[in-house]
């Protein structure tokens, strides 16, 4: 079975036409299979992408791309509650559930679970397979071990997962949105200050470390996870997609070289090099595969040739 | 606000936290309706050293508290994490066998083992399985008949008395002790710095990764892993380093600030009416970490607050704020959405 490209959801405010026209670039030129549209983050944003919605979605789906709904991953306020279920009232839709609320309109319906939704262990691959999930996007944070026993599990359900290979690491959630709080504001009167950081906004230590970058309410890692090296053991597991997390630089590049990757077209370090060449922030980050601190790189950083 | 006899008829259960057999105790001497406790390793979100309970001292305090009319509710709430996801479901199989009045669950793995094999065991919904919307709870209600949900301490009363109108079950709630700031159960903050997890391992700023050290100027400085997380003045309190109370730089802002919240404890005493008036049938004191002498302290004065209460009877738990952290103390996000 040919290794599937995903790429999504987008986590950072971007403008509107921005974000429209990066999905337009994606629809056109990327080699991925599968995109996740939705906000995931924070429900207030959702309105700015409305408009655009439906001509994305329709330019993605005729360039052969299956469009998934992906659902917010923290539901706390009623705007949250109708944003969540008001995806699950599209029958059509290909939903990708990020938190339990979404799970009894789900209820024997195929779907796919969102690497938000906590799945750490066999029992829980089963039981929500059995209540209809197909595809399992696994946590960040998992090690090799346990992505492998989820893997078997999954397949076991007639189920699939995938792994996030690219992108900043979503490290925590708050109801508390930080961007806010940087600016001296609050969520409710936020003016969308989240928009200037179309990467989130970095947090450095006091002596001047590099550490976390902010996204409204979510917290992200500031490294990059970059696992072009790990992705071989993870295809000999059976992990069966591969999650490209949006960012800044270029996405359509980024795909290109993860795609020849995954098609054995190019080495490890090919790989490496032309994401450096993209533009990467460097040092990555690879510890969660490794059960090592998740900021770290295990194994030597590929050679660039 | 209920008048009196509302109170009166909905007295609510005192949640107290036993990390030790002395705390256990402490907790059962001063009032405690509940004790609720781990075992000693990593099915429970409170896994560190010299804490938690082996299954012969669980059943002996067990043994104390029913002597005394107290409940028992077993914490088996981090996340079964394959290969090991043996241990949580043996955590549960102890639970049903020492017949604990409770266990309180985040899992959907451990929730569904212990539904399917222990029907009778009663099961709580953990904070840390973050069920903060009608839907979701009512999702592992339908699912594993949880009993009640001990609801994320991201929710202001008004949105818990409206949460209580949308769902069949009780409704716990925290009311004094650490606040964490990030959603329960969705924060892996601690393994990317140091390699243990919170969700797997049932550790947060693990002891053994934390470092203090003096600068030549008298300022001190507490690391967690490679990352400096505060630095204190001269003189200033130097606190435990949790990375979401510490201090950093951001590109907009001119001095290190509290990223994510100031090191504060939450005390919800002058709200106790108003949770209880919202439907709220437990009140939750954190705290399986503390000592024997907090544990007394802090559930003594609560037992009386609560007796108070509902007796009609003014209250006062100014005294309490000795006991919080850096002796400063919030309520959350409990009282005001302006928090968020």
């Amino acid at each position: 079975m040919t290794s599937e490209l995903t790429m999504g959801p987008l986590l950072f405010h971007w403008p509107a036409e921005t974000r429209r026209d990066f999905w337009f670039r994606v629809a056109d030129e990327a080699p991925v299979d599968t995109v996740y549209l939705g906000e995931t983050v924070c429900s207030k944003r959702e309105p700015f992408f409305n408009p655009h919605i439906e001509e994305v979605s329709e330019r993605l789906t005729r360039a052969g791309k299956r469009v998934v709904w992906s659902s917010l991953a923290q539901v706390v306020t009623a705007i949250d509650r109708r944003a969540s279920t008001g995806i699950a009232e599209f029958e059509a839709a290909d939903i990708e559930a990020n938190d339990a609320s979404l799970l009894p309109l789900l209820r024997r319906k195929p779907h796919r679970i969102g690497q938000y939704l906590n799945v750490y262990n066999e029992a829980t691959i089963t039981h929500l397979a059995s209540n209809g999930a197909y595809h399992f996007s696994l946590q960040p944070e998992l090690p090799a071990e346990t992505i492998s026993r989820l893997t078997e599990a999954a397949e076991a359900a007639g189920a699939t997962t995938e792994v996030q290979v690219f992108g900043r690491v979503t490290l925590a959630l708050s109801a508390r949105c930080y961007h806010a709080r940087a600016h001296g504001r609050t969520k409710d009167n936020c003016l969308f200050v989240c928009e200037s950081d179309a990467d989130g906004m970095e947090l450095q230590t006091r002596s001047h470390h590099k550490f976390l970058a902010i996204n409204g309410i979510q917290t992200l890692s500031h490294r990059y996870l970059e696992l072009s090296a790990e992705i071989p053991l993870l295809v000999a597991m059976g992990v069966s997609a591969f999650r490209l997390s949006p960012h800044s630089l270029d996405m359509i590049e980024v795909a290109r070289a993860y795609r020849q990757l995954l098609d054995g077209r190019i080495s490890t370090d090919e790989t490496f090099a032309k994401l450096a060449g993209l533009g990467m922030p460097q040092p990555v980050m690879n510890g969660f595969f490794h059960r090592k601190p998740g900021y770290l790189h295990v194994g030597a950083q590929p050679e660039l040739s | 606000m209920s008048n009196q006899t509302d109170l009166l008829k909905a007295k609510p259960e005192l949640v107290c936290p036993a990390g030790t057999p002395a705390a256990l105790r402490a907790a059962v001497d001063s009032g405690a309706d509940a004790v609720y406790c781990g075992l000693a390793n990593e099915t429970n979100a409170r896994n560190f050293a010299g804490l938690n309970f082996t299954p012969d001292l669980l059943e002996q305090g067990i043994a104390y508290a029913r002597g005394h009319g107290t409940k028992v509710l077993l914490a088996v709430n981090s996340f079964a994490t394959a290969p090991r996801t043996q241990l949580w479901f043996d955590a549960i199989d102890t639970a049903a066998r020492l017949g604990v009045d409770a266990v309180i669950v985040a899992d959907i793995g451990v929730a569904s083992y212990a539904a399917e094999r222990h029907p009778q065991l009663r099961l709580h919904l953990s904070v840390q399985a973050g069920a903060s919307s009608p839907e979701a709870i009512r999702y592992y209600c339908s699912e594993f008949n949880v009993k009640r949900v001990v609801l994320p301490r991201i929710l202001t009363v008004t949105e818990i008395a409206a949460i209580h109108r949308e769902i069949p079950c009780e409704i716990e709630a925290f009311v004094f002790g650490n606040i964490g700031m990030m959603s329960e159960g969705r924060c892996s903050l601690t393994n990317y710095v140091t390699g243990t997890s919170t969700n797997m391992d049932g550790v947060c700023s693990p002891a053994n990764a934390v470092h203090y050290m003096d600068l030549p100027d008298g300022s001190k400085t507490a690391e967690l892993g490679d990352f400096e997380i505060d630095c204190f003045a001269p003189g200033e309190h130097a606190g435990y380093p949790t990375i979401c109370k510490g201090r950093y730089l951001s590109p907009v802002r001119k001095e290190p600030y509290y990223a994510f919240e100031e090191p504060v404890s939450l005390n919800l005493s002058s709200l106790l009416p108003d949770l209880i008036a919202a439907g709220v049938t437990a009140l939750k004191i954190e705290g399986r970490q503390r000592s024997r002498s907090y544990v007394q302290a802090v559930v003594s004065a609560y037992r009386r607050a609560v007796d108070d209460i509902v007796a009609g009877r003014w209250h006062d738990l100014s005294g309490l704020v000795a006991l919080t952290e850096g002796g400063k103390e919030t309520q959350g996000a409990f009282q005001t959405k302006k928090w968020r």
